[in-house]
């Protein structure tokens, strides 16, 4: 397949926003110095939330295991640097609701000691594929292209797919990124490297590398990267947003569509973003987990925009402190792109594994725009990327029409908010979007939880019949048992009866009136006790409370 | 043609004026007492109130079958307020609905007798005799059914926290707009 045939394919829809690469594609990748604190989120990835292994107090080198996964699709958290673990808090985090989530709290000892127990691998393409997978899985590499899909599951597709391409993500389609840019630029060697190591693992014979047009110092130099490999390639593609969208690239690049609900496993191809190759490359070359990332910091309300090397877990103040802070007029920090990010409530939030930008946006980048009526124009329809219909997914979102929403396909959405931006109403879609999943999940968990409830009143109704059932048979044993002790022990000896007191002063009581009679008497004497016990539990709690109402 | 007309309308005529009469001859009062109550009652219906309807609800109050003048929820605190002023009673507190919650066992103070463990339909409350007892919260559905059985009242309900996990965007603030 040749660059010519590949560009002309097209995927549908899509944008052009203004670029505004110019404010850092020219700053080279610079390391930020250790900042007095670390708070290293347990959940930075997609699925379930790694569980702490350290404990306040423990000294930490660089590199340790500071959370393990907590499933299969998780990943695993490491200490950035040596120090003490001061605190497991719940610490704000980079999330639209602006709440909390379990955070350890790292205080650098500033020699930064790598754990000398970490070694890399001089000839990785002499490991097996299945070892490779297992020492990204323990370096806790997520996908680097924001979305921190733990990449260890990529590298190892079901036996049953063939992949006969891997795509490297090169696009950075966002406006205002330039770190896979400057990434590739400065350090390519590295990531054929990582190419080289995940073609191994996967074992497959073809690789692209996807970079758009608006790139060109980081085309050439790739390019020239790539020289001597019979086996990868680079594709310059024509600008267009999302085709950083894993899905929209694979069509661009192949042709080929990712079914509905389907995983692009399914077509054969398997796409990583750039910087996720060069962190498996440093995972299995030099045994170091994924500990830092390359972050933009830019937009127009920054002082100095910058592409800074961040340790996991910098809070956004100290970035942008680094970076000379925000002008006053500044009226929004985004975190990630400006298509895609998510603005930030506060900015005492850590730097996580899919920060790929911190954007400080003045009003004439962020203008607040009121929201009008749908004009039904259709503007929406042909814009997004998925061929769905905005308009309806997000009217029904609106009128909490919540069945609706699956029947519009909400759930193929990739949020890309290729279809606000075009809106001429200005209507928020995305933001529609999200209220109608999140609100959609919320009532499938209700639903769960419902089905749990009845699943669990019927068992306890059937615990009871069956405690029931119990009861009567050992009744009626006891009732046997009794009947036949007395027809045999009457004739032999009176005396022998255990407990006839009552019988013989009662007269001729049945053996299980008495039974009946004392179970009923140990019940009573039980109640009796349970209810001098709540007394004297309530006396003891009005004297502590009359005493603390005294003091 | 002129004929069906005529009579079909004569028809009408005597029974509209039957009707009419009928309405004006033998009309039952109703107790204003009942029709001021149902009007301050939201009229959904609900039946949260425990009675059929708004306007039984409002004939329970007004015929003293119940005294509870805070039964209406979806009425709210300034619905039951009316109410109390029109019958001439205090006022009373009520539920304010503040999202979901869970029973919750102080634990220091549970003294472990098992009366909650038996009531609740769930199983949700875990604990042996004397020993401390506690709620599963995931499976608790907030009937409340152990709280009065507990007879050192160390049960209590508590709001559901908030969590990146359970959280739900809101709507767009000025969606007033029309679609």
């Amino acid at each position: 397949m040749g660059i010519v045939a590949s560009v002309l394919k097209k995927f549908h829809g899509g944008v052009h926003p203004a670029g505004h690469k110019e404010l850092t594609e020219r700053c080279a990748i610079e390391s930020m110095p250790m900042p007095k604190r670390l708070v290293i989120p347990l959940h930075q990835h997609l699925g379930a939330p790694s569980e702490p292994v350290v404990k306040v107090g423990d000294k930490v080198f660089k590199g340790d295991l500071l959370g393990k996964e907590g499933g299969f699709v998780s990943a695993a958290v490491h200490a950035p640097t040596s120090g003490t673990v001061r605190e497991i808090l719940e610490h704000p985090i980079a999330h639209p609701s602006g709440l909390t989530m379990p955070c350890v709290v790292i205080e650098p000892d500033g020699q930064d000691t790598w754990n000398p127990q970490l070694k890399g691998v001089d000839d990785p393409l002499s490991l097996d594929p299945v070892d490779i997978r297992d020492r990204i899985k323990g370096a806790g590499i997520v996908g680097l292209g924001g979305a921190t899909f733990p990449s260890f599951i990529k590298m190892s597709p079901p036996r049953d797919k063939v992949v006969d391409l891997l795509l490297i993500n090169a696009v950075e389609c966002e406006p205002y990124l330039t770190c896979d840019a400057r990434l590739m630029e400065e350090r390519s060697r590295e990531v054929v490297e990582g190419i080289r190591i995940m073609l191994h693992a996967l074992q497959t014979k073809q690789c692209i590398i996807g970079i758009e047009a608006n790139k060109p110092a980081a085309i050439e130099i790739m390019q020239k990267a790539v020289a001597g490999e019979t086996n990868i390639q680079v594709v310059t593609l024509p600008v267009m947003y999302p085709q950083g969208a894993e899905k929209q690239l694979i069509e661009v690049v192949t042709g080929r569509q990712v079914p509905s609900k389907g995983l692009p496993v399914d077509i054969g191809v398997i796409v990583h973003n750039v910087a996720t190759a060069v962190a498996i490359r440093n995972a299995i070359q030099l045994g170091q987990p994924l500990l830092k990332r390359i972050v933009t910091v830019t937009g127009r309300g920054i002082v100095r925009p910058a592409n800074l090397e961040v340790l996991i877990g910098t809070l956004v103040d100290d970035v942008l402190a680094y970076c000379g802070g925000l002008k006053p007029d500044t009226v929004k920090v985004v975190m990630g792109g400006p298509m895609m990010g998510l603005a930030l409530y506060q900015t005492n939030v850590p730097v996580v594994k899919g920060t790929s930008g911190i954007l400080a946006l003045l009003r004439n980048e962020a203008p607040e725009s009121k929201e009008h009526v749908c004009i039904r124009c259709g503007s929406c329809v042909q814009a997004c990327p998925i061929q769905l219909v905005p308009c309806s997914m997000a009217w029904f979102a609106k009128t909490d029409q919540i069945d609706q929403l699956p029947g519009v396909d909400l759930f193929d959405c990739i949020e890309c908010g290729s279809c606000a931006y075009v809106c001429p109403a200005n209507i928020p879609l995305v933001h529609y979007f999200r209220y109608g999943k999140l609100s959609w999940q919320a009532k499938e968990r209700e639903n769960k939880k419902r089905e749990l409830t009845k699943q669990r009143t019927q068992s306890r109704e059937e615990r009871l019949a069956r405690e029931k059932e119990e009861k009567e048979r050992k009744k009626e044993e006891m009732k046997a048992k009794m009947a036949a002790k007395k027809s045999g022990g009457a004739a032999a000896d009176e005396k022998t009866e255990a407990k006839p007191a009552v019988n013989k002063t009662g007269s001729t009581k049945e053996p299980a009136a008495t039974e009946s009679k004392s179970g009923g008497d140990d019940k009573a004497t039980r109640a009796a006790k349970a209810a001098l016990a709540a007394k004297a539990a309530k006396a003891a709690k009005e004297a502590k409370s009359a005493q603390g109402s005294e003091s | 043609m002129i004929e069906a007309v005529l009579s079909m309308s004569g028809l009408a005529l005597a029974a509209g004026l039957g009707l009419g009469f009928a309405a004006k001859k033998f009309h039952v009062e109703g107790d204003p007492k009942v029709d001021g109550l149902t009007a301050l009652l939201p009229a959904t219906n609900c039946g949260n109130c425990g009675f059929p309807g708004c306007r039984p609800y409002a004939e329970a109050l007004a015929s003293g079958e119940t005294v509870n003048v805070g039964l209406c929820s979806p009425g709210g605190v300034e619905a039951m307020e009316k109410i109390a002023a029109m019958l001439g009673v205090a006022t009373v507190e009520m539920e304010v609905d503040t999202g979901p919650k869970v029973a919750f066992v102080r634990e220091e103070e549970c003294i472990g007798c098992t009366a909650c463990i038996k009531v609740c339909p769930v199983d949700a409350i875990i604990g042996a005799n004397k020993q401390s007892h506690t709620v599963v919260a995931d499976m608790c559905t907030a009937c409340k059914a152990c709280i009065e059985p507990c007879p050192v009242d160390c049960i209590d309900m508590v709001p559901v926290p908030v969590t990146p996990y359970s959280w739900v965007w809101n709507k767009p603030e000025n969606s007033a707009a029309l679609h």
